[in-house]
């Protein structure tokens, strides 16, 4: 099932409870568990975000913002409840980590939560799964109970005089939910239909009040940042990229997988030695860096480490960590077609750019794969997306964009290659790509 | 709501809804939980189940249809008892995904969003169910099934098959 897998490279700082049984909340205890929410008492809101802010820890859910800056922009007084919220809708096409984390570790990210709601005086935490997720919504229910059997949830969280409360919560099915301001309209009962900003959660967020969202990955760091120190955790990393991350190696590599490597690990590096590199006699054709919404890299690009700042000066994104290797016999419109068929499916509808706009794309991709493009439309497809890009509410606009540009301008003779009624030069026969044994 | 009142659900899972209403500030975000919850128990979400969770969050039906028509595991239509959702999306992909949705359809005689006659199996091509690593990958109503191969296909029909 989803086995786990290693390499020697691995510096197994958030995955080292991983397959050791530390659901179970004594053994959680036993593995170092919840002492770092007792320091973050004892530290108190100002000394958990500086501290957070020391580890450079950035959004592992794909935007790279960095956290503690992000707790900080919460006022200290407010009207309304503060809330933290967990985004674990995890649905980015080639991400599978954070399923990993609530299967193995629940309870880091219950106690990255308190640490959270500490460190901008909130009362209570909501834990959002997306709901294809109900095995591992079952076990987060479960670590949550025994959290308030101990009496480190609900009122006097670890004999303090704080209460802090966490209620889990399933989706229903949406990718969009997985943007924050969607997430939160999807837990108020309604659409995920995503929010104009300003006024961005922090400061008005669930329910009106300000909210911190974090991703899974990123809250099950925290009580490690507190376990080792915040400047500890910077130094695993690379320059203004601190920590480490969960990669999710997939597609047509020999060992896919989810490690966990220093950010700033070499991509080629990465696909050869953790990944095994190409299989069946292959070559590399391109790298989907941190999961669809990010442009792909082309094999004289993958030379670069793997982190925010460099993949982002490579033309891409780091993102959520889903590396998707694709093969020599991988047809480069084909894929361009079944990622727009993505966008246009999870496209919420509200703004015309996107709504609009992918439909239009995978109306054409589809037309354009089946032999019927005619040579202007490779053009016109670069064109209708570059002006879908800083148009809409959300980056799901941009995510169907962005990666459509770099498909066009990398792989054109592919999409010539598709032009005159051609048939597709990588069709191949049904089921060749499905083993039998 | 009060469980005096008369509802299609079982005891429990009345009781369950009863408490989730009020495990957050405001009623209403109980609301696509108890969809799914209740789709779970009768099937698919019928009339009446609509009518139920709308008085339940203190909404109208209209606005309980409009929310969950956004969702994509919500459905107001009956599916199998075993419901075969198979990713197709890009690692899935690059690793036989179209294929193994392909030998699905061959093997249950259906196609994309039906239903076998016997009301066992209905089958769904989906997006990414966050089973990458190891794809291909299928979800059967909540289980998961992965690193396939068109036999190992077979042999998970087959239990399913086999169960009832």
């Amino acid at each position: 099932m989803a086995d786990l897998v290693s390499h020697p490279d691995e510096v197994k700082l958030i995955s080292y409870r991983f397959g050791k049984g530390a659901t179970s909340i004594d053994k959680y205890l036993e593995l170092d568990g919840y002492s770092s929410a007792r320091k973050a008492i004892a530290l108190g809101p100002e000394g958990i975000i500086a501290e957070m802010k020391a580890s450079g820890l950035r959004g592992r859910g794909g935007a790279g913002f960095p956290t503690g800056l992000k707790w900080s922009f919460v006022p200290k007084q407010a009207p309304k409840p503060k809330y933290v919220l967990v985004n674990g809708d995890e649905s980015e096409p080639g991400t599978c980590k954070d399923r990993l984390i609530f299967e193995h570790d629940p309870h880091s990210v219950i106690e990255g939560v308190i640490i959270a709601g500490l460190a901008i005086g909130s009362k209570m935490g909501f834990i959002y799964l997306r709901g294809e997720y109900r095995y591992l919504l079952k076990i987060m229910e479960k670590a949550i109970d025994d959290a308030y059997a101990k009496g480190f949830l609900g009122k006097g969280i670890f004999g303090s005089d704080v209460d802090f409360d966490i209620v889990s919560h399933t989706g229903a099915g949406a990718y969009e939910v997985g943007e924050e301001s969607a997430l939160m309209e999807s837990l108020e009962g309604k659409r995920g239909i995503p929010r104009i900003r300003p006024p961005f959660p922090a400061v008005v967020g669930l329910y009106g009040g300000p909210t911190i969202i974090n991703n899974a990955e990123t809250l099950a760091t925290v009580p490690h940042i507190f376990r080792i120190g915040g400047a500890e955790y910077a130094k695993l990393g690379s320059e203004r990229n601190g920590g480490t991350r969960l990669f999710c190696l997939s597609g047509n590599v020999a060992k896919p997988g989810v490690y966990e490597l220093p950010m700033g690990y070499n991509l080629k590096k990465m696909i050869y030695e953790v990944g095994g590199g190409i299989p069946g006699g292959r070559s590399l054709k391109a790298v989907v860096p941190g999961g669809s919404s990010t442009p792909v890299l082309l094999p004289n690009e993958i030379d670069i480490g793997m982190d925010f700042d460099q993949v982002g000066k490579a033309g891409s994104m780091l993102g959520s960590g889903g590396v998707v290797v694709l093969d020599d016999s991988v047809c480069m419109v084909e894929f361009a077609l079944r990622t727009m068929k993505f966008y246009q499916h999870e496209s919420c509808g509200w703004c015309i750019p996107c709504r609009e706009g992918t439909d239009w794309l995978k109306k054409t991709l589809t037309r354009f794969h089946a032999g019927a493009g005619v040579a202007k439309d490779i053009d016109n497809i670069r064109y209708l997306a570059q002006n879908m890009l800083g148009r809409t509410f959300c980056p799901l606009g941009d995510a169907a964009a962005m990666p459509t540009i770099a498909f066009v301008d990398k792989f054109r003779k592919e999409f010539e290659d598709h032009l005159d009624g051609k048939p597709c030069p990588y069709a191949h026969h049904p089921e060749a790509a499905l083993a039998h044994a | 709501m009060s469980t005096a009142i008369t509802t299609i659900f079982s005891p429990a899972l009345a009781a369950r809804f009863d408490r989730m209403v009020t495990l957050y500030p405001l009623r209403r975000s109980a609301l696509i939980p108890m969809l799914l919850y209740a789709q779970d128990e009768v099937g698919c979400l019928s009339d009446d189940v609509i009518r139920e969770v709308a008085a339940r969050v203190e909404i109208t039906e209209l606005d309980v249809r409009n929310v969950l028509s956004y969702y994509s595991l919500l459905h107001t239509a009956p599916r199998g008892k075993y419901h075969v959702q198979v990713c197709t999306n890009i690692s899935c992909m690059v690793r036989g995904g179209n294929e193994l949705f392909d030998h699905c359809k061959k093997r249950l005689g259906i196609g994309n969003k039906q239903t076998t006659p016997d009301k066992l199996f209905s089958l769904e091509e989906v997006e990414c169910i966050g089973a990458c690593s190891w794809a291909p990958a299928v979800q059967v109503n909540y289980d998961f099934h992965e690193n396939l191969t068109a036999d190992s296909m077979d042999k998970v029909l087959d239990d399913y098959r086999t169960r009832d």
